[in-house]
């Protein structure tokens, strides 16, 4: 492959500059999933000598596929147990790469009880593929997963219309099931959709553009996934930076540790902690490798500040200007994770961000169909389920909506008896105007800020916004 | 990518290690990093060092020795815990050891289980730790594809890998009742060629036995051993020869298989590792024993 050392390094450097696509695959077994995940991964040569005898092997003892074939499928159903069942029951994560990028995988089964897995898999994913089979089309898991998708806020999707081979390649066919698709996919409000004809058993449109498609003017799927852009996916927007270790190593350093959830922040940048609305600036961005200059979302740093400022993990350093809402009421989707059906009279456990806090489920405002999306009462949640809820929580959180802000709007609830993570959430919005004490609320004389008249009712504007979102400011003119 | 705000796979990985990192400190009382002075290891203590810089890690290092490791393992841990100013901590089933288990003796079933799994769990038990570090990478083995960045263990240090618990975003469940633990594995999304292009970029040092070099080796079973102490049965020292020889796995050195190479650098290693046939634990001879022997290793407590 490559002769001269000079190539080898030629190469290490460019993989270097890679980035990073997680992508999650939904689909039933029957709709070939595992069988082109397996030809992503033998088609771009990740597959070594041993693992394909090994997979040879079990295709003659245990294999689905046709006499003298390879099953892709048996590469990935990892564990004893599955392999016996012949389903995927959990989420295998799988890497490969090719000239473009690397890849990660989250792969999930499609039956309806494993709903919990996907939303599992799916929760990083930057892209979703959902197969369909071409002959039968849309069908109601179809809908269910791309409900799902639009639930977890994953920003790409492509329908890969698998089995062409057996439709005959029919371009009537496709464009049938591609319309049908994009009517379901606007309603959801999903839009980025990429509808692709392939037949993962024999190659078509996967690595390749086919031939046997002439009438597809698009690209390969492995083409679209190594050009499809990520880099606007991301907030960076809203700083929001959520402590999760002070570093104290001696008198003078005092660092807050943590991952920058979304936006930017610069050395000098004035700074403000939550709750307790102290502001400072930033002093300096260390990293192991010496100070930055800038930071941006997802990078692990560790900030210092101009003023001895108390911040503990849990708490949260914003910009003045832009805060998240500050509050213990808000309302929610929930997927109930557990196999024990919820309780309503619990008090949970909820992790968001480095807090965690004691929640109550105050009211269930209705549950989810998955499948027809359709609103139903519910007095409770089962495993599987999905449904939008109000919550309260023991302290006070800072959140965004998922919408806007998935590192800040998502958290996951906790049984305090069993310890498993039981339902997970993605906050839609803040309902209750926060208190907060009057001690600490900021005031802005503008008379002495030699702020001019003509600029009032913008300020005004700008401190009702604030209101809304939970912060007071008292304004004197 | 050169975009202002976009980070390659390894800067986007590195900060996702050090937030599993940062997390588990900030969340457990009593957290160790389990070190096997492997290369995922090497770079797992140097995330962890990062992860805490200009500050001193607020846990230990601990090495589970099987009393048959590579010297040039032994002495290359020793140096780097004392120049990185690690606290060491180094446990051995020395019942077993001194009843004188050993793979030769015993065959690697037995070794492994008592010098290995057993070993591990008496040092987690002793020591009364509820988060260990592993440098276990999801790309090395098929059931290791499934299993969650925490993965919660029972009062008996068993995985039940129908049974785990979601994990979903960056926000992990670390609660646990008492005799209860979490195994963490920050280099889950990592590579193998993600670690050596880390390795090669951050200058991390890693046990010599990684390069090329010739050593004397005795093949058994197919297996290419190295003859590293005078414990090699006395009927095989005859078949020793000299061959030119390097590690891609490291472990104990009756079971670790030696491969065939030239290369001297990371560079070369890697171009070995892209052009080569056969993945890295196909060194490793437990993985062999039985059908589904990782899975069934780690239902017991083994990584």
């Amino acid at each position: 492959m490559k002769d001269r050392k000079t190539d080898i390094k030629a190469y290490l450097d460019a993989d270097e500059k890679k980035d990073l696509l997680r992508l999650l695959t939904a689909g039933s077994v029957d709709d070939g999933k595992s069988t082109l995940i397996g030809r992503l991964l033998f088609d771009s040569k990740k597959l070594y000598e041993d693992q394909l005898q090994a997979l040879e092997r079990d295709s003659r003892r245990v294999g689905n596929a046709g006499a003298g074939q390879i099953d892709y499928a048996l590469l990935l159903d990892g564990l004893k147990a599955e392999r016996e069942e012949g389903i995927t029951i959990d989420v295998a994560y799988r890497y490969f790469s090719t000239n473009q990028r690397k890849f990660i995988i989250a792969d999930t089964p499609g039956h309806e009880q494993y709903t919990r897995n996907m939303i599992t898999g799916g929760s990083t994913a930057n892209l979703a593929i959902i197969l369909v089979d071409a002959r039968t089309g849309i069908i109601t898991q179809t809908r269910r997963h791309t409900f799902l998708v639009s639930l977890l806020g994953i920003r790409h999707i492509v329908l890969a219309v698998n089995k062409m081979d057996l439709v005959g390649f029919s371009e009537e066919v496709f464009t049938k099931i591609r319309n049908e698709y994009l009517a379901l996919t606007t309603r959801l409000g999903i839009e980025d959709v990429t509808c692709i004809p392939l037949s993962a058993l024999e190659g078509d449109n996967v690595v390749e553009k086919s031939n046997r498609t002439p009438w597809y003017e698009g690209i390969s799927l492995l083409q679209f996934l190594e050009t499809v852009p990520i880099d606007r996916d991301r907030n960076m927007d809203d700083f929001r930076f959520p402590v999760q270790y002070v570093l104290r190593p001696n008198l003078d350093f005092r660092g807050f540790c943590g991952k920058v959830a979304s936006g930017v922040i610069r050395k000098g940048d004035e700074v403000m902690a939550l709750p307790s609305m102290k502001r400072s600036r930033v002093k300096s961005i260390v990293t192991y490798e010496g100070e930055l200059d800038y930071a941006f979302c997802p990078q692990s740093i560790t900030v210092t500040l101009e003023d001895e400022i108390d911040i503990s993990r849990g708490e949260m350093i914003v910009r003045p200007d832009n805060v998240p809402n500050v509050g213990r009421y808000f309302q929610t989707m929930l997927v109930w994770m557990d196999e024990e059906p919820m309780d309503r009279g619990k008090q949970f456990f909820l992790k968001h961000n480095t807090n965690t806090t004691r929640a109550t489920v105050d009211e269930i405002l209705y549950r989810v169909d998955v499948n027809t999306m359709e609103q139903l009462p519910g007095e409770d949640f089962k495993l599987n389920e999905i449904g939008c809820v109000r919550i309260t929580t023991a302290k006070t959180l800072f959140f965004d909506a998922y919408s806007q802000n998935k590192a800040t709007g998502a958290f996951i609830l906790i049984d305090p008896i069993t310890n498993n993570t039981s339902a997970v959430g993605m906050i839609i919005r803040p309902l209750v105007m926060e208190d907060i004490s009057q001690a600490d609320v900021p005031t802005l004389d503008l008379r002495k800020l030699g702020i001019g008249e003509e600029s009032y009712e913008a300020i005004m504007k700008a401190v009702r916004e604030l209101g809304r979102q939970g912060i007071e400011v008292k304004v004197v003119r | 990518m050169n975009c202002e705000y976009s980070l390659s796979h390894l800067q986007e990985l590195e900060a996702e290690s050090i937030h599993i990192i940062r997390e588990v400190a900030a969340e457990f009382q009593n957290p160790v990093m389990l070190y096997s002075i492997g290369k995922d290891s090497s770079v797992m203590v140097r995330l962890a060092e990062k992860a805490f810089a200009p500050g001193k890690v607020p846990f230990p290092l601990m090495h589970i020795d099987s009393k048959w490791k590579f010297r040039e393992m032994i002495e290359f841990r020793d140096r780097y815990a004392r120049e990185h100013g690690w606290n060491l901590i180094v446990e051995s089933n020395m019942e077993a050891f001194n009843a004188g288990v050993g793979p030769f003796t015993h065959g690697s079933k037995v070794h492994t289980d008592l010098m290995k799994t057993k070993a591990l769990l008496d040092a987690l038990n002793k020591y009364k730790f509820d988060a260990a570090f592993g440098g276990a990478r999801r790309d090395e083995e098929k059931s290791r594809a499934k299993e969650r960045i925490f993965s919660f263990r029972d009062q008996f240090n068993q995985w039940d890998p129908k049974n785990q618990r979601p994990e979903l975003w960056d926000i992990y469940n670390s609660r646990v009742h008492k005799g209860e633990s979490i195994r963490v594995f920050p280099l889950s999304n990592w590579t193998e060629l993600d670690v050596w292009q880390y390795i090669r970029l951050e200058n991390i040092p890693i046990v010599p036995l990684y390069y090329a070099k010739e050593r004397p080796c005795v093949e058994i079973d197919g297996n290419l051993i190295m003859a590293d102490d005078d414990r090699l049965p006395k009927e095989l020292v005859p078949r020793i020869r000299n061959r030119m020889v390097r590690f891609r796995t490291l472990g104990c050195w009756p079971l670790t298989g030696a491969v065939e190479s030239e290369a001297t650098t990371i560079e070369e290693i890697v171009e070995e590792m892209m052009t080569t046939t056969k993945s890295e634990r196909t060194t490793r001879v437990i993985d062999f024993d039985q059908e589904a022997s990782m899975e069934q290793k780690k239902r017991e407590g083994y990584f």
